[in-house]
């Protein structure tokens, strides 16, 4: 294949570097420092994508970030494929795989075209909202259908192959950009001793100096460039990322940056590089040097390929090496666009004719094109264009003065590339991401950034500065208000100059008149991506939508990925125009991050996989690993849920591991509780303000429950505290909650009772808890210590600090199973060894491993509650049935008092804690399930209540439920129901939550 | 994100170190049973949302677990000051 | 087995807080919080070059120390007891020989000492200092791990917020932090090498992460 665009010389390219590529699976040929977009046009590829709405043929428009075609899909394999990327951002490598994303069968043969051509007034703004959402059942069959059709690119099937990174970062100054007020700006602040970011999101520094013949003190601008880049980089607390970019400008200056790492240099990144970095910088000062994007005019037919902004064409020669067309016509308003002229007409292609808006345009460039020879003609526009695949001629009509209409005849003239200038528009979007209202400037015809709470600083383009010393000089003063706002001293830069060229006025023009009305003139696109015309967003202001926000809502204008960068400004200007009102008047409009698309894997970093979320253990888990535990997410801990043997389903194995507790001895690792340890001579004191029991006489030795409610008297933990000394306690909370009652201490002690001798410190991870539980449990533990375990020595609540397995521990005797239970707690470097001793003691008395299932099951059966199971914050101690633990002679207001003792929490009626037994003894309730009083009442029924915990229990030979009821307490023997969603009923009567053992005897041997 | 200065600590940290407690300066009634229920409501559950000024109870969760005040504008997310529990904010809503 | 450890209830209600020497003798080997990652096995077959190397300093005596920092005397016993005074400015740290002091709050103190010692120094604490004051054994709850090496600030980057230029995070400064998704306590021990305690129930995340977070760095292991 030929690069028939290509000029022999010229340009950043290196024609040595050869690299192949393929674009729908068409095999092409490009050089080192191409981009895709450089290389496509070069080799002569017109269709690009195929439209949103329409399906019209398009092209490459632009050269950078605001490319709204030229997105396509990347990727050699299934595995590396990436969706969404903008040629003209994606740097070429050899061995590229490229597709278009759109059009079916293909972006040149497209039958979905004809449904555009035919029927394109069919499809006027609010098309989907008109027509596809109702009914709203078939907006899923609706939505595959569209995406097909629109083609959105698409995500891998199979795993990427590559990592990604998340890195912070902080700075001085980070400075946005590193065209020439960026590195102006960047120099000053590095020289001055700052720790510097430079970021720009292209593969080298330079900015528009890349892309043209200007001269700095005479010499090409990349030598300064060059030399400016040199310097940063020799010091050391300067950071330069090119291929990054600022994605996204948030609260306190902190700034997002994509990095590419990677991506320019092959399908998969080299082995242990990563991909892409997410950088998350806090800089005490940004300067936003983001420059501008050529705004393109609007007129028919302007989106058929071979249209594009005169800047962009400038930068495919000067900086690429490519003349993407043979013959070009400029359509301008500005002196600007005459550059594409010139150096079209230098790299020695036809200049057909510049087209000025301007009756008498006056400024050097218009002298250069006619110094040239070049066709100027004034006072006209190019108001329609022919061709479908490609550009093949243009309408040039003279226009009135004020723009608005065609004022003369129609003269056709043959080309194959228009070039298109409005102005510029300040690239403002990351000013905004912070909430910071852009301001419309009448002078450049564009938004500047507005007022701002950031420490943000601007300079250049971003301010509507378009002359090159300016923009320097404004890069210079920018870095020094950053140097003098961190408390550095300046130091000396002396600026480059650059020729001045005399420019002539601009006129202000968006929308070119055609000698048909908007209405029913061919096509002029606004919005690219989202297919808006003007004619769009004149209807949609005849249909009412006043606010620009509206506005775009309904057309979808600036919705596509490239966030309407051509195209806002343009249609912000037809509905002023339509509404009577100036641009400023129909509002403003706001950029939200990400400035460019950014992709899932940079958003994820590292927190994939088995790094997603913290996976939590205790000292015991590869032996819960070794014996085949199933575990269960418990927060963020990994808890054994149960331990299956050869040949069981889960239900046997809860059944074998019941039994087991209740005929001999089984144990549970219990060391994911919350433990806290309290000491200070008003732990005792502190202890009853926060729980809802009474503290005050607990023995040291001695061991207590504890609910601990918020202040509207509902429960939300709950746990044994142990009196270790009369000044110290070790407190337990339920394993989801140890951070949370933790905070909750500290907020009472640090806000409230400052007074309060007593300090709180996490012991959560310090301790390994081994629970053996079950008759033999005593037996067994007496396998491994001599102390005298008898109950009178040693008696149900207390605890003992005695060697276990040649281990010093603290033993508690208290139960959850509501079997005789040794609490062991060893420091956990020790749990290992000790939880093995108990497994070769424990032989004999077949020691059975069991985990938060099997305890879920004996606690109900026991009728123990789950705090967080059973309750959900709108349950107190008295709905619970648990008034035994709430003490109301304790002097000190408790927390949780006043709550439960408000009118609604004593009123008759509240739900309250049963046990439930179904007349089906086989028929377990699922949890969750509503009550009823009468299945056969007409839905919607009256519901009464729910179930919260439900099991089989083996050693009952029947199933066990506690739920909450109306009124329940007072409806023991009473019969509910539960219908469940198949249809069928459970029949339940209400009874005691104590299900076995309702005297505590077999806890207390 | 916010930028969040400790007083404890006595420098900077993200955000993502520490956890907001709600409108500052809600103490709680020093006789909870002398209050009407409308009282008790009011202590617990109703609070401020003002456009602007605001002072809130942060805590250094991940750093120094003390609790601390911040005079923060819920418009502009600017932290005017941070202060410690026990003292007063010297900005205040006009 | 002995009983030696065990105390009479009047012994327990004599006293205001439990002590307990938590470490069985010699004979039983505890085993760190990384004890299944076997880091001693990769120290020897594991890559000898990399940007960044790790090595575990496991079952230390890990003892925290609440008190007033306005009360002269219970700061005056507490250097009676360390041989150094506490650092009371914050994030700051300071050594005596095996013994290190960080401050983690201004009215908290995370002290490192040899395991075998942590009981003696409670011991002393317990019996030099009076007043209100709180001291706490966690030496089963965390574990120490040094990372160094030249790439070492690169790799801390990528796991906390905290700014670690050298200017702003000089040696000897501590602080409590989040760490990837868990959380750390840092400590700068030289120009490239720091020390983070890290708790046990996330150790093993902290594992994986960091041997993911240096694939770009290289990791060793060391003993």
């Amino acid at each position: 294949m030929t690069q028939q665009n290509r000029l022999q010389s010229g340009g950043r390219i290196d024609r040595s570097k050869s690299l192949t590529f393929t674009y729908n699976g068409k095999q092409y040929k490009g050089f080192q420092g191409d981009t895709l977009a450089s290389a496509m046009l070069a080799n002569g590829v017109n269709v690009v994508s195929r439209s949103f709405k329409y399906s019209r043929p398009r092209g490459i428009v632009a050269a950078g970030a605001e490319e709204p075609n030229a997105i396509l899909q990347l990727g050699a394999t299934e595995a590396t494929q990436v969706p969404n990327v903008r040629a003209t951002q994606q740097e070429l490598f050899n061995g590229l795989v490229s597709q278009s994303t759109n059009g079916w069968p293909n972006v040149d043969t497209d039958v979905m075209s004809v449904l555009g051509k035919v029927g394109g007034k069919m499809m006027p703004p609010g098309f989907y909202y008109k027509t596809f959402m109702f009914p709203e059942s078939l907006w899923n069959t609706y939505e595959s259908l569209i995406r097909k059709a629109a083609g959105m690119g698409r995500s891998p099937l199979e795993n990427d192959p590559d990592f990604y990174d998340h890195i912070n970062q902080h700075c001085d100054v980070l400075i946005v950009g590193a065209g020439p007020a960026g590195l102006a700006a960047a120099l000053t602040a590095a020289r001055s001793g700052a720790r510097v970011i430079l970021a720009d999101e292209q593969s080298e520094f330079g900015g528009s100096l890349l892309s043209t013949t200007e001269k700095l003190d005479g010499k090409p601008a990349s030598e300064w460039v060059s030399a400016v880049t040199e310097e940063l980089r020799s010091y050391d607390d300067v950071m330069l990322l090119p291929r990054s970019t600022v994605n996204g400008y948030h609260d306190h200056n902190f700034v997002t940056i994509h990095e590419r790492c990677t991506d320019h240099l092959s399908d998969i990144a080299p082995v242990n590089q990563a991909r892409q970095r997410l950088h998350k910088v806090r800089a005490k000062w940004v300067v936003l040097a983001t420059g501008a994007h050529e705004r393109p005019l609007v007129y028919s037919n302007n989106d058929v390929p071979g249209c594009m902004v005169s800047g962009a064409v400038s930068t495919y020669i000067n900086r690429y090496g490519v003349v993407p067309g043979n013959e070009l016509v400029v359509t301008t308003t500005n002196d600007y666009g005459y550059q594409s002229a010139l150096d079209w007409h230098d790299a020695g292609r036809k200049v057909v004719a510049v087209v000025d808006t301007r009756a008498n345009p006056a400024g050097e460039r218009v002298d250069a094109a006619r110094q040239r020879g070049i066709n100027v003609i004034t006072g006209s526009a190019v108001i329609d264009v022919q061709g479908s695949k490609r550009v093949s001629g243009v309408s040039v009509a003279p226009i009135s003065a004020d723009g608005n209409k065609v004022s003369g005849s129609v003269t056709k003239l043959s080309t194959d590339t228009v070039a298109t200038s409005g102005g510029w528009s300040p690239v403002i979007h990351l000013s905004s991401h912070t909430g910071s209202r852009p301001i419309w400037n009448d002078e450049i015809v564009g938004f500047v950034p507005g007022p701002t709470v950031q420490k943000q600083l601007t300079a250049g383009g971003i301010n509507g500065s378009y002359n090159t010393n300016s923009v320097l000089s404004e890069g210079l003063e920018a870095g020094l208000k950053a140097v003098a706002e961190v408390g550095l001293n300046a130091a000396e830069v002396i600026l480059p100059i650059a020729e001045d060229v005399k420019e002539g006025a601009a006129m202000t023009l968006f929308h070119i008149p055609h000698v048909k009305p908007t209405s029913q003139a061919p096509k002029q696109f606004v919005d690219y991506q989202t297919d808006v015309t003007a004619a769009g967003i004149e209807l949609a202001c005849r249909e009412g939508f006043e606010s620009i926000e509206h506005v775009k809502r309904y057309t979808a204008m600036g919705f596509g990925t490239d966030q309407g960068k051509l195209g806002n400004i343009n249609g912000m200007a037809v509905a002023a125009k339509a509404l009577n009102k100036t641009i400023p008047q129909t509002g403003t409009t706001i950029f939200r991050p990400n400035y460019t698309p950014i992709t899932f894997g940079a958003i994820a970093g590292r927190n994939c996989g088995a790094l997603f979320d913290p996976k939590r253990y205790s000292a015991m888990q590869m032996w819960h690993v070794e014996r085949g535990a199933k575990f269960e997410d418990v927060g963020q801990w990994k808890r054994p849920w149960y331990f299956p043997q050869a040949g069981e389903n889960m239900q046997q194995s809860l059944d074998r591991e019941c039994l087991a507790v209740r005929d001999s001895v089984g144990i549970l690792d219990a060391s994911t509780l919350g433990k806290i340890d309290i000491q200070g001579k008003d732990a005792r004191e502190f202890l009853g303000r926060i729980y809802s029991n009474a503290w005050a006489k607990l023995a040291v030795g001695k061991c207590r429950y504890g609910l601990m409610c918020g202040e509207d008297g509902m429960v939300f933990d709950d746990g044994v505290s142990a009196c270790l000394g009369d000044n110290h306690f070790l407190m337990t909370t339920t394993t989801g909650g140890a951070a949370r009652v933790l905070e909750w201490l500290e907020l009472y002690h640090q806000t409230e009772w400052p007074e309060l001798e007593v300090y709180f410190n996490t012991v959560t991870d310090h301790w390994s808890t081994l629970t053996i539980s079950g008759p033999n449990s005593r037996k067994l533990l007496a396998e491994l210590t001599d102390y005298d375990l008898s109950n009178d020595n040693f008696s149900f609540m207390d605890w003992k600090q005695i060697k276990v397995a040649g281990v010093p521990a603290r033993v508690f005797r208290i139960s959850f199973t509501g079997e005789l239970t040794f609490e062991i707690n060893v420091q956990a470097n020790y749990g290992t060894h000790v939880w093995e001793k108990l497994f070769e003691a424990g032989a004999k008395y077949n020691l059975t491993p069991y985990g938060t299932e099997t305890m879920h099951i004996l606690r109900a059966e026991k009728g123990f509650i789950i705090a967080g199971q059973d309750t959900d914050g709108s349950v107190h101690p008295f709905d619970l049935g648990m008034g035994w633990c709430v003490s109301n002679k304790k002097p000190f207001s408790y927390v949780g008092k006043r709550g439960m003792n408000r009118q609604d929490c004593v009123r008759d009626n509240r739900k309250q804690m049963v046990g439930l037994k179904t007349k089906d003894p086989k028929m377990v309730i699922p949890e969750g399930a509503q009550a009823v009083l009468d299945p056969n009442e007409p839905i919607p029924m009256k519901m009464v209540g729910h179930v919260t915990s439900s099991y089989w229990s083996a050693n009952l030979g029947h199933s066990i439920a506690m739920g909450f009821i109306k009124g329940g307490l007072d409806k023991m023997g009473e019969t509910v129901y539960y219908p469940l969603v198949d249809g069928t009923v459970i029949e339940a009567e209400i009874c005691s939550p104590i299900f076995l053992d309702p005297k505590g005897e077999r806890q207390n041997v | 994100m916010f930028h969040i200065y400790c007083p404890h600590c006595a420098e900077y940290r993200e955000e993502e170190e520490f956890h907001a407690a709600g409108q500052a300066h809600i103490a709680r009634p020093l006789d909870p049973e002398a209050c009407s229920d409308k009282e008790w409501g009011e202590y617990m559950f109703f609070r401020k949302n003002p456009r602007g000024i605001h002072h809130e109870l942060w805590v250094h969760a991940a750093g120094c677990r003390k609790f601390f005040n911040m005079t923060r504008d819920t418009q502009s997310y600017e932290i005017k000051e941070v202060y410690k529990i026990g003292e007063k904010p010297s900005v205040v809503a006009e | 087995m002995s009983d030696l450890n065990v105390m009479t209830a009047a012994e327990m209600a004599a006293t205001k807080a439990a002590v307990m020497d938590q470490v069985p003798g010699p004979e039983i080997q505890g085993q760190s919080p990384l004890h299944h990652a076997d880091l001693d096995s990769l120290a020897k077959v594991g890559p000898k070059q990399g940007g960044v190397h790790l090595r575990e300093h496991k079952l230390l005596g890990h003892l925290t120390l609440r008190l007033n920092p306005e009360n002269d005397d219970q700061l005056a016993a507490a250097e009676r007891v360390l041989g150094v005074a506490l650092p009371l400015q914050p994030l700051t740290s300071v050594e005596n020989g095996s013994y290190s002091v960080r401050w983690m709050s201004p009215d908290e103190w995370l002290i490192l000492v040899p395991g075998l010692e942590a009981f003696d120094v409670e011991s002393k604490f317990r019996d030099e200092m009076g007043g209100h004051y709180s001291l706490v054994n966690s030496s089963g709850g965390s574990t120490v791990l040094e990372l160094s090496g030249p790439d070492v600030v690169e790799l801390l980057k990528r796991c906390t917020p905290i700014d670690l230029h050298p200017k702003l995070f000089p040696v000897g400064k501590v602080v409590s932090t989040v760490f990837a998704k868990s959380s750390a306590i840092i400590r700068r021990t030289g120009e490239q090498r720091f020390e983070l305690v890290i708790r046990r129930s996330f150790s093993d995340y902290i594992w994986l992460w960091l041997q993911e977070t240096s694939r770009e760095f290289g990791l060793v292991v060391k003993v």
